[in-house]
């Protein structure tokens, strides 16, 4: 570690101000606070003594989406296999995912990373951490056939659209990482709007995902009947927990995912009001459209809660995107009605509009928008009835 | 009157670089935002716009000492109704294609925040040839951006360039075929309403960029 301290410390001298590389400052100070801590120290108060700055708190969030990262590589190949009826060992299985994996992940740091710099440079701010979280969630959200030139764009976007014009990590208003993935939606219908399989397979190879059976079915059924008919992929409900279903990379195991969540919230990175209180919207909207489902043709409103929780990338978005610190609230009390709408906004998009099949990534989009609102409204009623006790 | 004096020229410069209409004022972005699909139909409005833009202006500004000011605005928009239903039937008898897929957006010319903002603030102050030079530069100012708004709109979202010509329009360039076998797709969001927001956005930042125009100067 000394070595890599000089080293850094000596190549420090050459971006310092009036330095010929000192354009290239926020490059250089972004590498150096990776490996150590920084010397910088606040010389006004309040203080945190505390190592858990930004950089750290978003290493554990990459950290929490490792594990995603690969099952979802194991999961491309074992489709792929059952697709093409060769078998093949887990092994081999997790290697063909990992083919498709990396390019996805490679093109998302290197626009990431475009875009961030030259922010960092022509801006003259420090190189915010934020844009590896930002990359890291942006793969885990396509699916594995994404072009990868439409991925560049689509990161770009989301990175200059929805962070940096608003100032950087701290003031962005949306997620950055669900714009990059709804700018994608609405600009590429054809590969990422979710009523086709998303698996790798022979060429036209198709199928229906879990959300699209009960969206388009040939005559009306109740949607557990729909999805144990389907014999294509087994939607069987342990099934749909373990993963093995076609869908974007990060969000088919959903074991890994409350791991992912359980260590954010041991952390303290991640709120569990926000979790909860989505999954109680989602739950609470679900079982009050099941009441309705005998009134209606629709047979999305026959979707139990718990199959809500289990298909489509619910659980995923609710753990990594809602809960962000960022885009979400701030109060308490405004955590559980941001979350509760956004469990209940997630059952409306997928059963009213069968134009839609996944509501997710829409729901959490809305609420970051309504985030401010809600916190505004919390704080102003506090200092209200402080007032009132007071007076 | 001396027609190309320092004066004039900055009132024709003016709305085409630290004073745009629309990028600047944010004014006029309702039409901004519908006739941009396509380029050919993005150049015929401008061309609309400047002549209403013009003639209101002078005529407004030759009546200005006659306009009794509690009623200017009744004044204001009977006139500028007038030019447009010109305008509306020239479209109609000469250019029937284009005048149907422009629909509602020509008449809609008569509410366009930029002619009744100019014959407000300029025409009614300032006299005839002047009044003429300020809608000539705040037509061309608003047809600058939505025919840079309307170009990216058609060429990334549509995959075509279409000069007017008729109905139709006459296709300049179209992205080849051989770039769509090889996996090119056209960003159906541009042809949007929303993809009109961006790219709207990015010419605003630019032109501020450009100008150095801070909020709140």
């Amino acid at each position: 570690m000394n070595f890599l301290k000089k080293i850094l410390t000596k190549s420090g001298k050459f971006f310092e101000e009036g330095k010929p590389l000192s354009w290239a400052f926020p490059i250089w100070e972004a590498t150096d606070t990776i490996f150590f801590s920084t010397e910088k120290q606040t010389d006004s108060g309040p203080h945190i003594r505390d190592n858990m700055d930004i950089k750290r708190t978003m290493f554990f969030v990459v950290i929490a989406l490792i594990p995603c990262y690969l099952f979802g590589a194991y999961n491309i190949g074992y489709l792929h296999s059952a697709a093409t009826g060769v078998s093949s060992s887990v092994v081999s299985d997790f290697i063909l995912g990992m083919s498709y994996v990396t390019p996805i992940l490679i093109t998302t740091f290197v626009a990431g990373a475009i875009c961030e710099l030259s922010f960092a440079v022509i801006r003259k701010h420090e190189v915010n951490e934020g844009f590896l979280v930002t990359c890291a969630l942006i793969p885990l959200t396509m699916p594995p056939d994404i072009p990868l030139w439409q991925l560049f764009i689509g990161t770009c976007f989301g990175i200059i659209i929805g962070k940096e014009i608003f100032g950087g990590v701290g003031t962005n208003v949306f997620n950055p990482a669900l714009t990059a993935r709804a700018f994608m939606y609405f600009a590429f219908p054809t590969k990422i709007s979710g009523d086709k399989v998303w698996a790798v397979g022979p060429d036209g190879y198709s199928g229906a995902t879990a959300l699209s059976i009960p969206a388009n079915p040939v005559e009306y059924d109740t949607a557990t009947n729909l999805f144990s008919q389907a014999t294509q992929f087994d939607f069987s409900t342990s099934n749909l927990f373990w993963g093995l279903i076609p869908g974007s990379i990060g969000e088919t195991n959903k074991l890994l995912i409350l791991l992912g969540a359980i260590f954010l919230i041991y952390c303290g990175i991640a709120s569990w009001r926000i979790m909860v209180s989505s999954v109680l919207g989602l739950v609470m909207t679900a079982g009050l459209f099941n009441l309705l489902a005998d009134h209606s043709t629709n047979a999305m409103l026959t979707i139990t809660p718990l199959q809500h929780i289990l298909i489509g990338s619910f659980l995923f978005g609710t753990v990594f995107m809602a809960s962000e610190p960022v885009t979400s609230t701030h109060t308490n009390k405004g955590r559980w009605i941001y979350g509760f709408m956004i469990g209940a906004l997630t059952v409306i998009i997928r059963s009213v509009n069968p134009a839609y099949p996944e509501g997710v990534m829409l729901a959490i989009l809305i609420m970051n928008m309504f985030a401010p609102l809600i916190d505004y409204y919390i704080v102003k009623s506090n200092i209200n009835m402080r007032l009132s006790r007071n007076a | 009157m001396e027609i190309f004096n320092s004066e004039s020229k900055k009132i024709i410069s003016d709305p085409l670089s630290i004073n745009n209409p629309i990028s600047l004022q944010v004014l006029g972005i309702c039409s901004a935002l519908a006739v941009t699909i396509r380029l050919d139909q993005a150049i015929i409005m401008t061309i609309a716009v400047i002549f209403v833009l013009c003639s209101s202006n002078v005529i407004l500004s030759a009546l200005r000492n006659f306009i009794p000011n509690r009623v200017r605005i009744v004044v204001m928009l009977s006139i500028i109704a007038s030019l447009v239903t010109v305008v509306d039937q020239v479209l109609q008898a000469y250019l029937y294609d284009m005048s149907k897929q422009l629909s509602v957006f020509v008449g809609l010319i008569i509410t366009n925040c930029i002619i009744m903002g100019r014959a407000e603030a300029f025409a009614l102050k300032h006299g005839p040839s002047k009044a003429f030079l300020d809608g000539l530069g705040n037509g061309l100012g608003y047809g600058m951006i939505i025919i840079i708004v309307s170009f990216f709109r058609e060429l990334f979202g549509a995959g075509t360039i279409t000069l007017p010509n008729g109905g139709a329009g006459y296709e300049l360039f179209s992205i080849p075929e051989a770039w769509y076998a090889a996996g090119y797709e056209n960003i159906g969001l541009l042809v949007l309403s929303p993809g009109a927001f961006f790219i709207l956005g990015l010419v605003i930042w630019t032109q501020r960029e450009l100008f150095g125009i801070e909020e709140g100067e």
